[in-house]
């Protein structure tokens, strides 16, 4: 541990958040920019008959208004989906177009059919009421089960059965022997709702079309910039990369959300060369309701085999998963690589089957939302352990000591391979668990619950230990599996004259806190100060070609690439150094900021050797000047944090309000660079987890309209919602990042919910209930407990 | 239709012609150029546009421009007095209270007026003080120990 | 979001508010604290040709007792209720109802009289109004007049208020063993279910007592069954049960996301026996 590296170093960007000098997208204007607003579909589904703009044309102040068929008349394709998985009988994936915007039929409540854009923000929504369009309705689906039976509405016309793929890993026959075998089988029914994500920031972009340089910029909420590049340029708008500048200013939040390549964005960059003018453009919350990708909407059926000892002979899941309407850029991987391969959870489960079927609905695209894929498999993993404890008269802690994976460092013992194809790298789960007992006190706490239950008070225990894969991803791996983008990334470091250094990061921080972490990283490795360092991200002409911030890989990945290129200043600077020095590189070491002969008091600083590359008056004879150095990281191996989390809840018997009374957090995500950090990565996870257990969940009506899309209905946690969380770790540093770091951006989100629901099933024991439909709100809680059971 | 405004903000005094179905908001940020009042819902539901007027937390999205002439308003960016942060700014950096940032403006300006109420607040008082306002990076547990270290060094 | 296109007044005195709303026409609006008009009119839910500002109106700003009766005027904000010491001292639950309205921010320009003449379903106010037999102090510019809370919530937004006149304070019965319970929507604060109750205690037992519900039906109602059950009794566990379940009596229980009918009535009791609790607490 370095002077900086794991010390709770307060974070750097703050400085400007809090006084509202943050720069987010919306914050930025061009001269002579226009405003756009969108018309988008009331129905879920419908046949355009007609869109007739000539009201909204005439009024004073619009500049211009595009229709669908202004789109497919350009011939533009729209946004692509970046994953392909095919059938199991090794038909390609159905692929429906998702045009910019729509010119035959309406897929979703929200599917945009024109774009007003006038002088003024105020005129444009006054003039995008005036766009008449004329709908046939037709009959939605909204259910993912339901979609794929016969007379189901067709979202896409070449899109059989609205079947997207069917798609399984594992050995089927090998688990269906097991649960043969079985001497006891838990088995879970739920749906995994659709969620929407809420950064409290709406998407929004400002497009600008230089025809001097015939050169586009695009300020854009994405979280990954060069991503947004490389799909827009290559993909949507056949615009060469040298011609296409994407900036990510500060970004308020994202979670998955601004991961996409959305249409909106594209169609704000297509129309400023239309009308040659800047395209403002920002959505408001109810459009983001309808705009923004929802994460989840998984309809499962799971079950897990044991023997007579407890021991996990078998788990099996059936899902389907609806994709929404359209395919957004990684949802078909959602599912399946990020879901199917984590089934076998961190026990040693010797059977593993998963099948999934992706179906398109009349609902709003669902994609990668935090956690992605990983919440769905940690959910139906853990609710069976907790569910199946109970049934077998098991303490769940005691089951899961039964049945997890024996340490291994990934070292001096080989990583472990699962029933599903991925290899975990390093992991000690029952010393973390027993971690996470011992700060909770479990003994206390079931002593507790207990007396409360035998007051007539409902109390209960929630338990979930879970592992993730993160740091996406090894390029080979992900494209052998239908990746169609490499998941390397890159940054580089530029030492200056000073000694002072700029790293520029192929990451985007939207709240991770980079701007501190890296520079911890770096001015430990150069031995400076954190003053020393300067972070740059987000502008696609200012950093190197990164994939950008997702799938916990900033520190892992990123971090990784960073200190390749750390290690590439140390070996010019040694070589520097050892010229100044009159020795050989070999005889130097670095520390404290200087080079050093071994065994002697000879060195160099850091900063003299630096001032020396730019100016190199006495200099190595075939070193070329200068000290800026730029790296790739493509990773051996996805990362797999793991950890404990325990949950007490109280249940109102009046109301059937949830209260979350205790909340424990035992997380291992490796080495920890910033402990203040990583902690507030865990509550923020947790607290979105809680919100799925509890009060999330996007309500469809069969016609396909969003009955909760806004936030006097969709029930955003407050802070009166939690208890203070309490978080703690072990350091199972992974094996093969330089940095032995893991992720932990997502871990609260996927260990937390199913901890939420089992802690509520353990108050409602006495009551019958086994299982009920997330979110648990007061009224499905009460209907439980005074319907014994069947609710 | 325009509509004399005259407000002072952040101790400076503005006069301008305003359309009456500008919102507080949306002159704070594209009249005045004063970008750290954020919008993030159109439902007076999560709080990040909170700003003082009269000395009291308002949601300058629930408000015409022109409701609020005559009135003193002051904004994030008038947080600072003589380049000193207020109590909450250091305490939000202090606890880690803030991730992303987008939310932390309406809640700084909620939290100073949930002080000024009650120098002295509880966690759960705090909690309750925070009903209108939404973060999603948090969890809130780090902007509650702001508020605390707030109370505790104002 | 961005409302349609209105004019804009500032009215100095009642009078001029009065001859402003004549002038403008059928399709103008006082706002106050705008806590109710505001968000309507930004998703365009309405569209008022005209606002009239009555914030500035002089004489609906403060809170006053007069021998057993609070007037409360129609300015008067939900934090200026909640923190007052007249109101917390002659009446303690509507003080309580005042302080559970919406969020801090909403309570610090939500006003009385917006916030009645508006009779949002979901409103706190009038399930408190309501309870404590307030009386409405309506006014126009023929005359004013006044209407009990009873009388005046009349169904879904609609009220026994003139579209001329204004609400220009509510006056509102001493009575200290009164409290307000709420079951609040998740998502809106709005109330779910929300039962003011005002007892007349003598002792340990209760002589009569006045409930009022908010949130449950399409207007804010008085259980008549359940102050029947509670009148003569000792508060006991069955006068309780009595009470609760007569709670939702005879009224039409909405159902949305929130919360089914049943479940609506279901809490209606619960928060009756918490307000009842509450105010005998009070006594």
């Amino acid at each position: 541990m370095g002077k900086l590296v794991g010390q709770p170093i307060k974070r750097v960007e703050d400085n400007r958040f809090i006084k509202g000098e943050g720069k987010y997208t919306d914050d930025f204007n061009m001269p002579n920019q226009t405003f756009a607003v969108y018309v988008r579909s009331p129905h879920a589904h419908a046949k355009i008959n007609s869109v007739d703009t000539s009201a909204a044309e005439a009024m004073d102040g619009v500049v211009k208004v595009f229709t669908g068929q202004d789109i497919a008349d350009a011939g533009l394709a729209g946004s692509i989906c970046g994953w392909q998985v095919d059938f199991k009988n090794g038909d390609t994936m159905k692929e429906p177009p998702h045009p910019i915007m729509v010119a035959d039929k309406v897929r979703h409540v929200g599917d945009p059919v024109a774009m007003v854009i006038a002088e003024d923000k105020y005129t444009a929504r006054d003039a995008a009421e005036l766009v008449n369009v004329d709908y046939d309705v037709l009959g939605a689906i909204v259910d993912p089960k339901a979609a794929v039976e016969d007379g189901a509405a067709q979202v896409h016309d070449d899109v059989p059965n609205n079947t997207i793929y069917d798609w399984e890993l594992g050995d089927s026959a090998a688990t269906d022997a097991a649960f043969e075998n079985a001497h006891h089988v838990t088995s879970l029914s739920y749906h995994n709702q659709k969620l929407v994500p809420n950064a409290i920031e709406p998407r929004a972009a400002l497009a600008h079309y230089d025809a001097n340089e015939d050169k586009y910029t695009l300020y854009s909420t994405s979280q990954n910039p060069h991503l947004a590049r490389l799909v827009i340029g290559a993909f949507v708008l056949a615009i060469p990369e040298h011609k296409l500048r994407v900036i990510s200013p500060d970004v308020g939040g994202g979670f998955g959300s601004k991961i996409f390549v959305y249409n909106d964005e594209c169609g704000c960059l297509w129309a400023s060369k239309q009308i040659g003018r800047p395209v403002k453009w920002t959505a408001d919350r109810s459009e983001a309701f309808i705009t923004d990708c929802h994460g989840r909407d998984h309809v499962t059926d799971a079950q897990m085999a044991f023997d007579a000892d407890g021991n996990i002979t078998g788990l099996r899941t059936k899902t389907y998963a609806s994709m929404g309407a359209y395919l957004s850029n990684f949802s078909t991987c959602v599912p399946t690589y990020l879901h199917g391969t984590l089934m076998q959870g961190l026990y040693t489960t010797p059977a593993v089957h998963v099948d999934v079927t992706a179906v398109v609905t009349n609902t709003v695209p669902v994609d990668a939302y935090r956690g992605a894929g990983r919440p769905e498999a940690t959910y139906s993993i853990e609710r069976l352990m907790d569910t199946a404890a109970r049934e077998m008269g098991m303490d769940p802690t005691e089951l899961r000591r039964k049945n997890f994976i024996p340490a291994f460092d990934g070292v001096e013992q080989p990583g472990y391979q699962t029933q599903v194809a991925l290899q975990y790298d390093s992991g000690d789960y029952e010393t973390n668990m027993d971690k996470a007992l011992q700060v909770a006190d479990y003994e206390s706490l079931k002593a507790t619950r207990d007396k409360a239950k035998s007051e007539g008070r409902l109390v209960g225990i929630g338990f979930s230990t879970f592992i993730e894969a993160c740091g996406i991803a090894p390029s080979a791996v992900v494209g052998s599996l239908g990746a169609r983008v490499g998941l390397y990334d890159a940054a580089s470091i530029r030492v200056h004259p000073t000694g002072k250094v700029t790293i520029h990061s192929g990451a985007h921080a939207h709240g991770q806190g980079h701007e501190t972490t890296f520079a911890q990283v770096v001015a430990d490795a150069f031995g400076i100060g954190m003053d020393d360092v300067n972070v740059i991200h987000g502008d696609t002409e200012n950093v190197p070609f990164g994939m950008g911030t997702y799938g916990s890989r900033s520190l892992a990945v990123c971090g990784s690439a960073i200190m390749k290129s750390v290690d590439k200043v140390k070996e010019k600077g040694a070589r520097i150094a050892a010229h100044k020095l009159e020795c050989s590189p070999d005889d130097l070491e670095f520390a404290n900021g200087a080079w050093t002969v071994k065994g002697t008091d000879k060195s160099v600083g850091f900063g003299d050797v630096a001032l020396t590359a730019y100016v190199p008056h006495d200099y190595p004879a075939d070193e070329e000047p200068g000290l800026d150095f730029a790296s790739f990281y493509d990773p051996a191996n996805f990362v797999y944090p793991f950890g404990t989390h325990i949950c007490v809840v109280e249940v109102d018997k009046d109301t059937g309000e949830v209260d979350v009374t205790k909340y424990v957090a035992v997380d291992d995500c490796g080495n920890v660079i910033n402990p203040m950090i990583v902690d507030g990565q865990v509550h923020g996870g947790v607290a979105q987890g809680i919100g799925q257990a509890l009060y999330e969940g996007a309500v469809y009506d069969d016609d396909g309209q969003l009955l909760n899309g806004s936030m006097l209905d969709y029930t955003m946690p407050r802070a009166d919602n939690f208890p203070m969380f309490e978080t703690d770790k072990t350091e199972t540093p992974c094996p093969h990042n330089p940095l032995g770091v893991k992720g932990i951006g997502e871990a609260g989100t996927i260990a937390s919910t199913p901890a939420v629901v089992n802690a509520v099933m353990d108050a409602l024991s006495d009551y019958g209930v086994k299982d009920l439909q997330m979110p648990l709100t007061p009224e499905r809680v009460w209907s439980a407990m005074n319907s014994n059971g069947n609710a | 239709m325009g509509y004399t405004l005259k407000v002072n903000v952040n101790g400076k005094a503005q006069e301008d012609d305003v359309n009456p179905r500008v919102l507080l908001v949306d002159y704070i940020r594209e009249k005045l150029g004063l970008t750290g009042t954020h919008v993030g819902c159109d439902t007076s539901s999560c709080g990040a546009c909170t700003v003082h007027v009269d000395g009291k937390a308002v949601k300058s999205c629930t408000m015409f421009a022109v409701q609020a002439d005559g009135a003193d308003i002051t904004t994030i960016e008038g947080m600072c007095q003589n380049g000193e942060l207020h109590p909450l700014q250091a305490g939000f950096k202090e606890e880690h209270g803030l991730q992303c940032g987008f939310c932390t403006p309406g809640m700084i300006m909620a939290c100073a007026d949930l002080l000024e109420n009650n120098s002295n607040p509880s966690e759960d008082e705090i909690r309750h003080g925070l009903e209108g306002n939404f973060c999603r990076c948090t969890g809130y547990h780090n902007i509650v120990k702001a508020v605390q270290h707030a109370a505790e060094n104002g | 979001m961005i409302s349609y296109n209105f004019d804009y007044k500032v009215a100095s005195s009642m009078e001029e508010a009065f001859s402003m709303l004549a002038e403008a026409g059928d399709d103008a609006s006082f706002i106050a604290g705008g806590h109710s008009v505001v968000p309507a009119m930004k998703l365009r839910l309405s569209e008022p040709s005209t606002l009239i500002d009555i914030s500035k109106v002089p004489g609906m700003s403060d809170i006053s007792q007069d021998g057993d009766t609070v007037t409360i005027g129609g300015l008067v904000t939900h934090a200026e209720v909640a923190s007052s010491d007249v109101v917390n001292n002659a009446c303690p639950g509507l003080a309580e109802c005042a302080g559970v309205i919406g969020d801090p921010q909403v309570r610090n320009k939500g006003t009385m009289g917006g916030n009645v003449a508006h009779a949002d379903p979901g409103s706190d106010y009038p399930g408190a109004l309501v309870a404590f037999g307030a009386t409405i102090c309506l006014a126009s510019a023929s005359g004013s007049r006044e209407v009990s809370a009873e009388d005046y919530f009349t169904g879904l937004f609609e009220t026994a208020k003139e579209d001329d006149e204004m609400v220009t304070a509510v006056k509102v019965p001493a009575s200290s063993a009164s409290a307000y319970a709420k079951f609040p929507n998740p998502a809106s604060r709005y109330a779910v279910v929300g039962v003011g109750v005002s007892l007349n205690m003598n002792g340990g037992s209760c002589e009569s007592a006045s409930v009022g519900v908010t949130g449950a039906a399409d207007h804010a109602y008085r259980a008549s069954g359940s102050e029947s059950a509670l009148a003569g009794s000792d508060l006991g566990d069955d006068a309780l049960d009595a009470a609760a379940s007569a709670a939702a009596d005879g009224q039409d229980m909405m159902s949305d996301l929130a919360a089914s009918a049943d479940y609506r009535a279901h809490l209606c009791g619960v928060m009756l026996k918490r307000a009842v609790a509450a105010a005998k607490a009070r006594a």
